[in-house]
């Protein structure tokens, strides 16, 4: 029952983290998720207005629900090209 | 074609895989890395990206691409890693029998990924390195 978290760029610097897991059963939607690392990392609050999340590969708004298996990833707008 | 690679992008043979004798338009775009950036000499960059979904999104745009132009094909590639000034850090290229098309399709298409590809540029400078962000 986990969920996968994944964070890039800016955020990954702010919080130390590429890639871990949570407990699925914690959470219900993105912003949830997000939430539990803003109380671990007070840094990504900077970023609360304006990180983009993604839930399985697809962008994603802050009510959009996650559940076991899914692969949710928050990053900063973003700068390719 | 689209792909995300870590070594130098070879246009001339993705040009030549694309290109077929029906088009009579072949339109390149190259974005290459600035020794400048808001005033601030640049030493080089380094692009990350989140991968599975960079890949997905370009692909999207490659088809949304063929949808709404009249283009026979395109193809983006994109180079993840350390880059040097002047050195390629996406290639489109767009096939086409005629050249409005394909140069319309192929602003699109670099227009887009700037927008929603998450792809993220690291500037180094003498003092320091930030990442760029794009406009939200």
């Amino acid at each position: 029952m986990s969920i996968r978290v994944l964070f890039f760029a800016s955020l990954s610097d702010i919080t130390g983290i590429r890639e871990t897991s949570v407990d699925a059963r914690e959470f219900t939607d993105a912003i949830s998720v997000f939430n539990k690392f803003a109380e671990d990392f007070p840094a990504l609050e900077t970023y609360r207005s304006s990180a983009l999340f993604a839930v399985n590969s697809e962008f994603a708004r802050p009510a959009s629900p996650v559940q076991d298996g899914d692969e949710v990833a928050f990053f900063p707008p973003v700068s390719g090209g | 074609m689209f792909q995300l690679i870590r070594v130098p992008i070879d246009i001339q043979k993705i040009a030549d895989g694309l290109q077929k004798p029906e088009d009579g338009a072949l339109v390149v775009f190259e974005g290459v890395v600035r020794n400048n950036s808001q005033d601030k000499a640049v030493r080089f960059l380094e692009y990350d990206a989140y991968e599975s979904m960079a890949l997905k999104k370009i692909e999207e745009i490659g088809s949304r691409a063929r949808n709404q132009f009249a283009i026979r094909d395109i193809a983006i590639v994109h180079r993840l890693g350390r880059m040097d000034i002047g050195e390629c850090s996406v290639a489109i290229i767009v096939a086409s029998a005629h050249r409005g098309s394909a140069f319309e399709a192929c602003r699109f298409a670099i227009d887009t990924i700037k927008k929603i590809v998450p792809i993220w540029k690291k500037e180094f400078y003498e003092d320091g390195e930030v990442w760029i962000e794009g406009a939200h």
